[in-house]
């Protein structure tokens, strides 16, 4: 069967303007809105795209997180991936609960292996450790083609032509499937999720794995010692016109 | 910390300025020697670039015609090749180096520090997180390899005069066929690329049309400026998408920064914490731009640019 792996992270919405625990050791979580990370939203749409057109048969969505990751599983069913499975994690408060991204890399080739899918859609980055690692290091160990940042994806036959957002401007990477394409913003708009699909989704499979059954190495490598604010800019001085402006940058030399 | 190894950004020409930054960035552990490999097609010209920089000891040199385009899956494993003997291993936080890194990290093995803005010590590091509303400090064990990407905004580039040894390599390691280069379509411009342009002109949503967006264009040139834009004007069609600033974008650090039309949502400030002076036009006097510019001014852009070009002269 044609399928895609779709990776999803529950990460604190993005609307939320977090708050630090005041004694630096990560950033306060309890009773925050927590949603699918948003490019990993973008990389769901996309399969789910490329199922309705034809192009795959089964979208399959992973989360690797504690047991409440189970909420934007139930939501990604919603939306319409077909069934999910939950690689749960220990519960336990801290910045260094989370997998680091070499683990969450290993994690998902072990369900590639087992799922064997034709390509492999994660979000560019998580909105939380904004790493941008775990899709470039899944197709190094899978030893597979990488298209990260895309903007537009056609597949034909067994290639994929991907457009990327670089600093340059757009560039086009073809890729042999199966592969892994992480998601830049401008890929497409994800779908609202409707009511009957809620009820729908209560149905849909959702399989839950511990995670130390897949026999990853989990240790961390690194370790968050301090979370701090980030400096903060001071408010300036308001100009009344164009002429005050004007002088007040010939006055510091910038213009 | 015994040896560093940096991966040179370039246009098969010229060294991108992203590159002297992360020399800043790894001279922050002295007396520890710099090495800066160059991948490319023929990397001559821009080996003499990279050996000029200050601080650097050796430049290796990895020609193969494979290498003309940057591709991660294919660079990648040449760079794990030659970076066996090194401790850290760094690039820019570009698209370049987001892209190629964690590919690197994976294939040694390594753990990945990524948007590095600051080392502290050999096993210490800072880096921002939450879209940059937090900054974390990271640790490593003594003697850990480390892959790193560095961020931009905080550095200087190296200064030149340097005169690094040249020194070619050529890794044995078979290259993949899977991943090819098909096109890049760069906007082709005489303005200062805005990643690492002095001076940055940033329109918004408020510009209400690509046609209305020129007058970013008109008002650059004037100042010798770069071009950028908010997410919502990109979105909106007016500007195209490599001219984003912001948390999704391009974070950039120029001494003069102009936001027009833009009403400074947190993501777009993400991307211009470090922008020297900051100067907000906005009709808005409420907008949150206003919080962080060094200069407001309240009114219609559409009348205060052509006043400003003017004045300029």
């Amino acid at each position: 069967m044609k399928r895609i792996l779709v990776g999803i992270k529950r990460v604190v919405d993005y609307n939320v303007r977090i708050r630090l625990k005041p004694d630096g050791s990560g950033i306060v979580t309890d009773g925050v809105k927590m949603s699918i990370n948003p490019f990993d939203e973008i990389a769901l749409e996309e399969a789910l795209r490329l199922r309705e057109r034809g192009a795959a048969e089964e979208v399959i969505v992973v989360s690797i997180g504690t047991a409440d990751a189970q909420q934007q599983l139930r939501t990604a069913l919603a939306m319409g991936a077909d069934r999910a499975v939950l690689v749960e994690t220990p519960a336990s408060g801290g910045a260094d609960n989370q997998l680091e991204p070499l683990a969450a890399a290993g994690v998902l080739l072990k369900l590639v292996e087992r799922e064997q899918p034709m390509l492999v859609i994660l979000g560019k980055q998580a909105i939380d450790d904004d790493n941008s690692q775990t899709g470039q290091i899944l197709a190094a160990l899978w030893d597979r083609p990488q298209a990260t940042f895309a903007s537009k994806v056609e597949l034909s036959g067994e290639v994929a032509k991907v457009t990327r957002e670089v600093d340059a401007g757009l560039e086009t990477l073809e890729v042999d499937l199966p592969a892994v394409i992480t998601t830049d913003l401008r890929l497409n708009e994800p779908r609202y999720v409707k009511l009957p699909d809620i009820m729908k989704a209560k149905k849909k499979p959702l399989e839950v794995l511990p995670v130390a059954s897949l026999g990853v190495p989990l240790e961390r490598k690194t370790k968050v010692v301090r979370f701090e604010p980030p400096p903060q800019r001071q408010k300036g001085v308001m100009v009344k016109d164009a002429a005050e402006l004007v002088a007040a940058l010939h006055a510091k030399g910038l213009v | 910390m015994s040896s560093i190894l940096i991966i040179a950004e370039h246009d098969g020409t010229h060294l991108n300025p992203a590159t002297a930054k992360c020399v800043t960035c790894a001279a922050a552990l002295s007396g520890v020697p710099i090495t800066i490999a160059v991948l490319a097609a023929d990397p001559t010209g821009v080996a003499q670039q990279a050996a000029a920089l200050a601080g650097v000891s050796k430049v290796l040199t990895v020609a193969n015609a494979a290498n003309e385009h940057p591709m991660a899956a294919v660079l990648a494993p040449q760079i794990a090749a030659i970076a066996k003997d090194f401790s850290l291993v760094l690039g820019p936080a570009t698209t370049f180096g987001k892209d190629l890194m964690p590919r690197v990290a994976a294939l040694l093995g390594a753990p990945q520090i990524s948007e590095i803005m600051a080392i502290e010590s050999a096993t210490r590091f800072r880096r921002p997180v939450y879209a940059s509303n937090a900054i974390v400090t990271v640790e490593v064990a003594e003697g850990t390899k480390i892959v790193g990407t560095v961020r931009a905004a905080s550095f200087t580039a190296a200064t030149t005069g340097g005169s690094a040894t040249l020194e070619a390599a050529t890794p044995a390691v078979t290259l993949p066929t899977h991943t090819r280069f098909v096109a890049v379509s760069a906007a082709s411009s005489d303005r200062p690329d805005l990643q690492t342009a002095r001076r940055v002109v940033s329109g918004g949503r408020a510009l209400g049309s690509a046609e209305g967006f020129k007058l970013m264009f008109a008002l650059a040139d004037k100042l010798g400026a770069a071009v950028g834009a908010s997410r919502a004007a990109v979105d909106a069609g007016y500007a195209s998408n490599e001219l984003q600033v912001g948390q999704t974008g391009k974070i950039i650090a120029p001494e003069l920064y102009v936001a027009i039309g833009i009403s400074g949502a947190i993501q777009h400030l993400t991307g211009i914490k470090d922008a020297r002076t900051i100067v907000a036009i906005n009709k808005d006097a409420e907008a949150p731009i206003f919080e962080v510019a060094d200069y407001g001014l309240v009114g219609d852009l559409f009348e205060i640019v052509p006043q400003i070009e003017k004045l300029l002269g």
